[in-house]
């Protein structure tokens, strides 16, 4: 690129320095709308969970019987003591929230992690090596997408008793299904081209070619279908929970604080508005977190 | 086709046993069904009598044939909790959970398929962003959550609809919109990014140019095309739904097999629970079998290449 063009005037220093793809990436992320708006959302959600023991106004355990079924502060006959109002037992419903979502948050993270290992691992081998292989693995997604999800979770923790760690691991072992017919379109795609070839050639081992050649290359899906997923298991355990086979009581699941509020909903309809609601914020946060990062990494795809 | 039929079949069966399998080992291994059996007051020696009586005691492949030799007969066993042959509560009941799966997925597809035609004719414009809006919207609201907010709004407050049971076609409007509603988006972009695809293809331009009217472009030529993948997609989000009757139906008190799962759940019933999961499963099994075949003979490509 010329330093100066015929107008003589010096050019802006960015027109001489390309941008460097996380540059680029930043940018591109910034001026997303989905991503802004999705990103912004989930880290105050973030923050509130990380901090929930300084910002919250009550202890979320806390039963206060004098204190029962105070409403929200938008009520006429609420307070600013209790923003949120309280429930059945007088418990601050703000701080209830605060609390709970730390544990939508981690269900959600932790059981990704879990399927996220086991779905890109057999996604890739299927993808990667072909053959019989991937006919196992095939059978084995089939297999899993015959199995309904919510009963066979139910099913398990009904038997083996539920505790957060149950939780985490029965979710974590069953939606592995995305990750793994994604990974395994991505590295069927990457496969058949030229610089994996090249490896081959070069005698590069396996194991090298996998994680140097095809990992990278399938990391952008793989960062869209973890967020999904995240979003996927918080509702598979507000779903649980509302059941009564997620999280137990007294801990305040946001699932489980509708389903506590069920029988008084007709009357006090913030017991379940504000959990439901805290729910709906969270899972549309992370989805247009996953959207907007989709169609950032892969303009091409976007649809 | 004779060929690819059949061994679409072969794959469905080999499915359907692995997954009786699987849920065999998970139940057992995960608890005893000879306690669930004796109850909570029964003592050690009663329990033991139990494992001996049912034949719980025996290595568990061994148990497994014992089951499966008399699931291939119809016998799944007597049910715990409600004092009746398994395999009639499931008769009685897997029509009226068909007819929830089959009404939301009516549901879904009358809303998503118009709403993806037209947003991927104009796309890009208020139509399409309206339509993408509703469709994350609908993705992130919890259909426990929603069927309540029905509940209320419907139920409750218009006094419209009955909030429980299944006595009318009337009781299954709100059932089938909740469990419905979950998959829109996906059908949704689906039938969008299909029909901007198919839209933009030479016998579609070939179409328009012989002065055919849109009419029969959009819907002869178009869409039949476009709608391939929406069938298996279809097919698979019947086995979401049929997995979610068990959330739907308990908030509807609506005695499908849904409802069932979750009554058998509660009291242990094992044997009640391999085969609910098993019939689930098969269902699931049919729906995507039957979905492979419709879009063989919808897209003659399959049918040669296979």
């Amino acid at each position: 690129m010329a330093i100066a063009d015929q107008t003589g005037k010096l050019p802006a220093i960015d027109e001489i320095f390309e941008p460097s793809p996380a540059a680029l990436m930043r940018r591109r992320m910034f001026g997303h709308a989905g991503c802004v708006i999705g990103g912004g959302v989930l880290l105050v959600i973030f923050l509130m969970a990380v901090f929930a023991p300084l910002l919250a106004p009550h202890d979320p355990l806390t039963q206060d019987l004098t204190n029962r079924y105070v409403p929200p502060v938008w009520d006429a006959k609420g307070s600013w003591e209790h923003p949120f109002g309280t429930d059945k037992f007088g418990r601050d419903y703000l701080s209830r929230i605060m609390y709970g979502a730390r544990i939508s948050l981690l269900i959600g993270f932790a059981a990704m992690l879990i399927s996220g290992v086991i779905g890109t691992a057999m996604g890739i081998a299927a993808g990667y090596f072909g053959g019989r292989v991937d006919l196992v693995i095939t059978f084995l997604i089939t297999t899993r997408l015959a199995m309904p999800v919510v009963l066979i979770a139910l099913a398990v923790i009904a038997i083996i008793g539920s505790s957060l760690a149950i939780v985490i691991l029965v979710l974590g072992l069953l939606i592995w299904d995305r990750f793994a017919v994604v990974m395994r379109s991505a590295a069927q795609q990457i496969r058949n081209l030229d610089y994996v070839a090249a490896a081959e050639a070069a005698g590069c081992s396996t194991w090298r070619i996998l994680m140097t050649e095809i990992m990278p290359n399938v990391a952008n899906a793989l960062i869209v279908v973890a967020t999904l997923e995240v979003a996927h298991a918080i509702l598979l355990e507000a779903a649980l929970s509302f059941l009564g086979l997620g999280v137990q009581p007294p801990e305040p699941s946001w699932g489980l604080m509708v389903s506590e509020g069920k029988v008084d909903m007709y009357f006090k309809p913030w017991v379940i508005a504000i959990p439901g609601a805290a729910l709906f914020l969270l899972v549309l946060s992370i989805n247009l977190m996953g959207d907007g990062i989709r169609d950032v990494t892969a303009p091409e795809n976007r649809s | 086709m004779l060929v690819y039929t059949l061994k679409r079949f072969g794959v469905a069966i080999l499915v359907a046993i692995t997954v009786s399998i699987i849920t065999f080992s998970l139940l057992r291994l995960s608890g005893d069904p000879a306690a669930a059996l004796a109850g909570e007051s029964a003592t050690q020696e009663d329990i033991e009598y139990v494992r001996k009586q049912y034949g719980f005691d025996k290595p568990l492949p061994l148990q497994y044939l014992d089951w499966a030799v008399s699931a291939m007969q119809g016998d799944f066993g007597v049910s715990i909790y409600l004092k009746q042959p398994v395999a009639e509560v499931i008769r009685e009941r897997a029509p009226i959970t068909m007819v929830l799966g089959g009404s939301a997925l009516t549901f879904a597809l009358l809303l998503s398929i118009p709403l993806g035609v037209l947003a991927a004719m104009r796309p890009n414009t208020f139509i399409d962003r309206a339509a993408l809006t509703i469709a994350v919207f609908g993705q992130a609201l919890p259909s426990f959550f929603f069927a309540l907010i029905l509940v209320v709004i419907f139920g409750i407050q218009l006094r419209w609809l009955p909030i429980a049971g299944n006595a009318t076609w009337l009781n299954f409007i709100m059932p089938a919109i909740a469990l419905g509603y979950y998959a829109t988006p996906a059908i949704m972009r689906l039938t969008r990014a299909g029909m901007i695809d198919v839209l933009a293809s030479d016998y579609v331009r070939t179409a328009r140019a012989k002065g055919l009217r849109p009419k029969v472009v959009l819907f002869k030529h178009a869409l039949r095309n476009a709608v391939i993948p929406v069938v298996s997609v279809s097919a698979v989000q019947l086995g979401f739904m049929l997995g979610g009757s068990v959330v739907i139906e308990t908030i509807f008190a609506i005695n499908g097999l849904g409802r069932f799962a979750w009554q058998s759940i509660q009291r242990s019933d094992f044997l009640a629970m391999q085969a609910i999961v098993l019939t689930f499963a098969v269902f699931y099994v049919l729906a995507t079998f039957f979905a492979d075949l419709l879009n063989a003979f919808l897209d003659p490509r399959i049918r040669v290449s296979s």
